[in-house]
């Protein structure tokens, strides 16, 4: 395993390029710090590549099963003699594929910044921060364990707040940021309690040990028990959390949308691609030993990929602002993601859901990030970001528009696209394990072709606006990336991805189900014809369905109120009900003893000054008495 | 010669020196020439330390000496080190040397400002090197008095009040902690069965369980008033806030944990039966000030004032986590010390800069600095994430450490205070995110903001110095984590668990 | 020694001075009063020596000696008290004890 030993740079690099980026940001004339970036993720990238090469064209062991690779792994730090940090790189099908994902990506989005962010002031400073993310993101996706997860899972929340945050003259930028950051916080603080828990019954951090079929390690908290469900249920759940949080499942979702402040490039590659699917990769990771917990740990998962998938698509229909429609439809995806793990078994075909759940992942970073750019490049060309001031851009963007389409028919599941591959899977996993989230699951399909064709029709058909400038067709650094991602996703479902990746894995042949393939192409057409019906000419239709939902489109418009009700819990009760009585508390009651105190001492000290008058009878006769008294205790009283 | 000494005769001749310079430049060049020296004798110390230890000298405390100082009570002056003094001393002369240049502006009685400073430095490196009770609680007052003129004379809004009110507080806790060394001292007894305030001494003769029990609280309260111990926490809000710059960064950065090191080296390691007895009661005190601390910070706007809060609850994890009495957390009670006396540190510098600007210190008078100040808004946003707890800064590993550690008790009452415990990161994010995204973010403010000077050399210097370590101890902390644990063994062995 | 006279006596005598001293050590006003009571208590004391001298240890002089002792403090005080008295006067043109209070809080 000698070989892999220079994939410790993939890691290692970006983060020697976010330092000289970054100390050097103002020094550096800007164009530089972009070339610098961009050729530090090339070189990632062909890193990546050749791993992947190397990896998979490998023989496979004697057992049949894809080996696990361990080329690096320092102790980073020791709490005590069996908890033992390490940081390292974990190759495995699941690793690679997150590896190459990112890498793509994330290659793609530095080359169409550099277009994109062209003459932004902070320039160096954008691909410092991407420097940064990516670092963070390969770091997260090669961990050995946990605790290196949990590591990088911070840093790439970091590097989110910052890009979120990148517009930092925007108040509404600055509030998204801080609003991510804290939301994400709040689920890892449940993240960090699952590895706290899981770690001190098993005695370790390492993937490897936890995900060991025997389940050995995780034996003494899947035995212990708390209110009614094992430690180890428990401490899975909270470690979902964790995941739930970063992946902007329901109800820790409220970021995401808000996030779409930052830059689009970063949109596409951050919150589209690699860091919202943490979540998602996360559960992946520990797929053994959720399976190993019993089914209620996989239950909570299935059922919170199932509602958050329906919710977001419901809300993505209404919503006018085109990287919104982008946010919740990822929302909704990475739901399908988590739905498919929850339903998916372990080993053979029972594991289908997990194969399904990480072909869908792959797919859809292709053609989501493909449709932030292409939304990129729309938003680029007209200057705005809402529909409504978009129309009939189809002959001024043509390439874009080609991509885009290519894209929208990728997620709505149309043959012979990828997405058609990955989500027939889904379903085909949903529909074994539990027929009602196999329902909500097609629902979900239709609404995806429904809510995307939206966008599309809108945004490339329909009625011109009078655009202040003639909207031009993006540079070749910014369609190139496009053309790349469309092909992928073009291509990318012909991969035989459970020869590749499977639950055990184990070589697992897959087998298009027809009658699901049938149905879910039907569901998605029709979702298409109805959005071409709708929206393909300026029509007053649409306004007269929403008319007549009434107050279900009212609260999909609001986001079901959601964000209300966390502004009312934090104001309410995290502000007003705790810190400012705390800090009233702590000025007035804990200071105001203290100074009670002083008071106090001061006070006595005034009632006892005043027997220092300064007359010296008074002295004399208080001696004379203490004199007097004191004779008549020693006679009297102690008998001397 | 001791090398030890060398930290208390740099500092003295340091002293000796200014009291000859005169003006107003030459004072501060004497002292960041001392302090720099200082500096360099903590990395050989630090050095030095390693090297015996890499040749299997497994002694307690290394470089040890005695002095009679006062035979008839068998007082003497003894000196030793070990990995958690060594960190701390390395700890305290970054801090001061950062503090010399933050301070290079003082103009007004300059030679007696720097006098002041580095006499309190001087007892605080004293209280590192000593291991006996008696020349530990003389260098903890020598480290407190020079505070009440720094503030009063130096210092800023109701000086005198605060001063005062730091003084008198600190002084009640030595009070407290007076009569535990003493009852320590009088239940000693060493091999020649004589009374003795030798650390080492005293834990091989041991003390009894009665005494321990009414000892452990008032040294544990005792030097808890200078952790900032809820409630005896109020005197660091109104401190912190009236305090020069440097003395703010001192007395947080350094001051601050002679009370974390007290509990851990005196009333842990002196009487752990009492400790392992009484913990519960102080871990509630404890756990509380940590989530008290950070709620408490959410709500205020001066930036000293939310510093000072969020210091009641980083110092609050602190003892917390030496309640714990196992060795990770105990190792993360030291990191934490350390990362926080960095950072808090560097808050302070930060603020310190920011109001010689803008004059001012509330949060909501001040917007978009990020563009006018990006040095200072960058340094002061590491600060925050190192205070947030961001990985790769120290304020990670020092808080993982500590809750990997108080997640080794199994019960239900240490699984819910650790809960509340860490709890509070999401709280401390809140905090300084907010004072991020309200001061440095955002629109300009004030159009005078447009013009403020960036940040000059010796301020560059100043913050440079703390966030390096900073970044090395979060990004490498094994080294750091190993020099610690390893000085945790004698401890360990008194409690039992190692 | 005085033949007839008992001890109880002359100690009566001197506890009487004593306490008229006293007496007048704490209702007089004028400094200078106050002054003569005081004497009138330490001669009270030295009879006190004298007398416990005499009857008790006839042998030995240490009562006496304290007696002298004792009268030459009082000498030395009355010549300081007088000077402070005249000083005060001379400041505040009175040698009245109730307008002397100025050394306190």
């Amino acid at each position: 395993m000698e070989g892999y030993a220079y994939t410790i740079w993939i890691i290692l690099l970006p983060f020697l390029v976010f330092l000289v980026t970054g100390v050097l940001s103002l020094r550096i004339r800007p164009q530089l710090a972009g070339w610098i970036g961009t050729a530090g993720i090339l070189v990632t990238l062909v890193l990546s590549l050749l791993t992947a090469w190397n990896y998979f064209s490998a023989a496979l062991p004697a057992d049949g099963g894809w080996p696990t690779v361990i080329p690096v792994n320092y102790t980073w730090l020791r709490f005590s003699d069996t908890l033992v940090v390490h940081m390292g790189v974990l190759l495995d099908p699941i690793s690679i594929m997150m590896l190459l994902v990112v890498s793509i990506v994330s290659s793609m989005v530095h080359i169409y910044s550099l277009g994109y962010m062209k003459d932004e002031p902070g320039f160096a400073r954008y691909f410092a921060f991407l420097s940064l993310f990516s670092f963070s993101m390969y770091g997260l996706v090669l961990a050995t364990n946990l605790f290196q997860i949990y590591f990088f899972w911070e840093l790439v929340g970091v590097s989110s707040y910052l890009l979120i945050g990148f517009y930092y003259d925007r108040p509404s930028a600055v509030a998204a940021a801080k609003k991510a950051f804290i939301v994400t916080r709040f689920a890892d603080f449940g993240f960090l309690v699952g590895i706290l828990l899981l770690s001190w019954y098993s005695g370790t951090f390492d993937f490897l040990a936890l995900n060991n079929p025997d389940g050995a390690a995780i034996a003494g908290a899947a035995s212990a028990t708390f209110m009614g469900a094992s430690v180890l249920t428990w401490a899975l759940v909270l470690i979902f959390m964790g995941g739930a949080g970063k992946s902007a499942m329901f109800p820790l979702h409220i970021w995401l949308p808000d996030a779409m402040e930052g830059p689009t490039p970063v949109s596409a590659l951050i919150h589209a691609a690699t860091m919202v699917v943490a979540g998602v990769y996360l559960v992946a990771r520990l797929f053994p030993v959720y399976h190993m917990s019993g089914g209620a740990a996989l239950e909570v998962v299935a059922w919170t990929g199932a509602i958050t998938a329906l919710f977001a698509a419901l809300i993505a229909i209404t919503q006018e602002d085109i990287k919104r429609v982008l946010a919740y439809s990822t929302m909704s995806q990475i739901g399908y993601m988590m739905l498919s793990l929850g339903v998916s078994g372990y080993g053979g075909e029972e594991g289908l859901g997990y194969t399904a759940s990480m072909f869908h992942l792959f797919t859809h970073a292709m053609f989501k990030a493909l449709l932030f750019l292409g939304a990129g490049a729309v938003i680029h060309a007209v200057h705005s970001n809402v529909m409504g001031d978009m129309g009939g851009l189809r002959k001024y963007l043509p390439i874009t528009h080609a991509a885009f389409l290519v894209a929208c028919l990728a997620i709505a599941g149309i043959p012979p696209l990828s997405g058609f591959f990955s989500k027939d899977e889904i379903l085909a996993a949903a529909l074994h394990h539990n027929p009602a989230i196999y329902g909500i699951a097609l629902l979900v399909a239709g609404l995806t072709a429904l809510y995307m064709f939206r966008l599309y029709f809108r945004v490339f058909w329909g009625e011109e606006k009078a655009y202040a400038h003639k909207p031009h067709e993006a540079p070749l650094v910014m369609w190139g990336p496009l053309m790349v991602l469309a092909a992928l996703s073009v291509v990318g479902g012909f991969i035989p991805f459970g020869h590749y990746v499977s639950s055990d894995r184990q070589v697992m042949a897959m087998h298009p189900e027809m009658s699901i393939a049938v149905t879910a192409s039907v569901v998605s057409i029709a979702g298409i014809l109805l959005a071409m019906w709708l929206y393909r000419r300026p029509s007053a239709l649409p306004a007269q369905i929403a008319g007549s939902l009434g107050s279900l489109y009212q609260s999909a418009k609001n986001k079901f109120y959601i964000d209300e009700i966390y502004m009312g819990v934090t104001k309410k009760i995290l502000f007003a009900g705790i810190a400012t009585p705390v800090a009233w508390f702590d000025r007035h009651i804990v200071d105001g003893t203290m100074n009670a105190i002083a008071n106090l001492t001061a006070r006595i000290s005034s009632v006892i000054k005043g027997l220092q008058s300064g007359h010296v009878q008074q002295y004399a006769v208080g001696f004379v008495v203490g004199v007097l008294g004191l004779v008549v205790i020693f006679i009297y009283w102690l008998k001397f | 010669m001791n090398m030890l000494l060398l930290l208390l005769i740099i500092p003295a001749l340091t002293v000796g020196g200014l009291l000859f310079s005169n003006g107003k430049r030459l004072p501060r060049m004497v002292a960041a020439v001392g302090m720099s020296l200082q500096f360099a004798a903590a990395c050989y110390l630090v050095l030095a330390y390693l090297q015996e230890r890499a040749a299997g000298n497994t002694a307690e405390m290394l470089f040890t000496s005695s002095y009679e100082w006062f035979k008839y009570l068998n007082i003497r002056f003894d000196l030793g080190v070990d990995g958690v003094s060594v960190s701390l001393i390395l700890l305290t002369a970054i801090v001061t040397l950062a503090g010399v240049f933050i301070s290079w502006r003082v103009e007004d009685l300059a030679k007696e400002f720097f006098v002041s400073l580095i006499l309190l430095a001087t007892g605080v490196f004293g209280f590192f090197i000593s291991i006996d009770l008696f020349s530990m609680f003389l260098f903890y007052e020598l480290a407190v008095i020079p505070m009440y003129l720094l503030i009063g004379i130096w210092g800023s809004g109701p000086r005198e009040y605060a001063a005062m009110k730091l003084t008198l507080m600190l002084m009640a806790g030595s009070a407290f902690l007076l009569v535990g060394l003493l009852g320590l001292y009088f239940y000693s007894a060493n091999a020649a069965d004589q009374h003795t305030f030798n650390l080492l001494e005293i834990a091989r003769g041991g003390i009894p369980i009665e005494a321990q029990r009414l000892f452990f609280p008032l040294t544990f309260v005792g030097f808890g008033v200078l952790g900032a111990l809820f409630p005896f926490h109020t005197w660091s809000p109104d401190g912190h806030a009236s305090a020069p710059t440097a003395v703010s960064m001192l007395h947080a950065g350094v001051l601050m944990k002679l009370g974390g090191y007290g509990c851990f080296r005196v009333a842990i390691f002196l009487m752990p039966e009492a400790a392992a007895e009484m913990s519960w009661f102080f871990i509630i005190l404890t756990g509380f000030s940590v989530i008290y601390g950070a709620f408490g910070a959410i709500r205020q706007t001066d930036l000293k004032y939310i510093n000072a809060y969020s210091s009641v609850s980083h110092c609050g994890l602190v003892l917390f986590a030496i309640l714990m009495l196992n060795e990770t957390a105990l190792t993360g009670a030291v990191l934490q010390m350390i990362s926080h006396g960095l950072m808090t540190a560097l808050f302070f510098a930060l603020i310190g800069m920011l109001y010689e600007r803008t004059h001012t210190r509330i949060v909501q008078e001040m917007g978009g600095l990020l563009k006018v100040l990006p040095f200072i808004s960058a340094v002061y946003v590491i600060a925050g994430l190192a205070s947030l707890g961001l990985p790769g800064l120290s304020g990670f590993v020092a808080e993982l450490s500590i809750f990997v550690g108080a997640f080794e008790h199994p019960d239900v009452f240490h699984r819910v205070w650790t809960i509340l415990a860490v709890s509070a990161i999401v709280v401390t994010a809140v905090y300084i995110l907010r004072v991020v995204g309200v001061m440095l973010m955002g629109p300009i403010k004030e159009p005078a903001y447009a013009s403020l000077p960036g940040a000059y050399w010796f301020e560059k210097t100043g913050a440079l110095l703390l966030v390096l370590p900073i970044l090395g101890m979060g990004l490498l902390p094994l080294w750091l984590a190993d020099m610690i644990q390893f000085s945790l063994i004698p401890l360990l062995r008194a409690l039992g668990v190692g | 020694m005085i033949p007839g006279v008992s001890l109880i006596e002359i100690l009566t005598v001197s506890t009487l001075m004593f306490f008229i001293g006293v007496y007048g050590f704490l209702t007089r006003k004028n400094l200078i009063t106050i002054l003569m009571s005081l004497e009138l208590m330490l001669n009270g004391a030295a009879i006190n020596f004298v007398a416990f001298n005499k009857y008790l240890y006839p042998g030995q002089p240490n009562g006496q000696l304290f007696a002298l002792f004792l009268i030459a403090v009082a000498a030395c005080e009355v010549a300081l008290a007088i000077a402070i008295v005249i000083n005060l006067y001379r400041k505040i043109k009175a040698v009245d004890v109730e307008q002397v209070n100025t050394l306190k809080h």
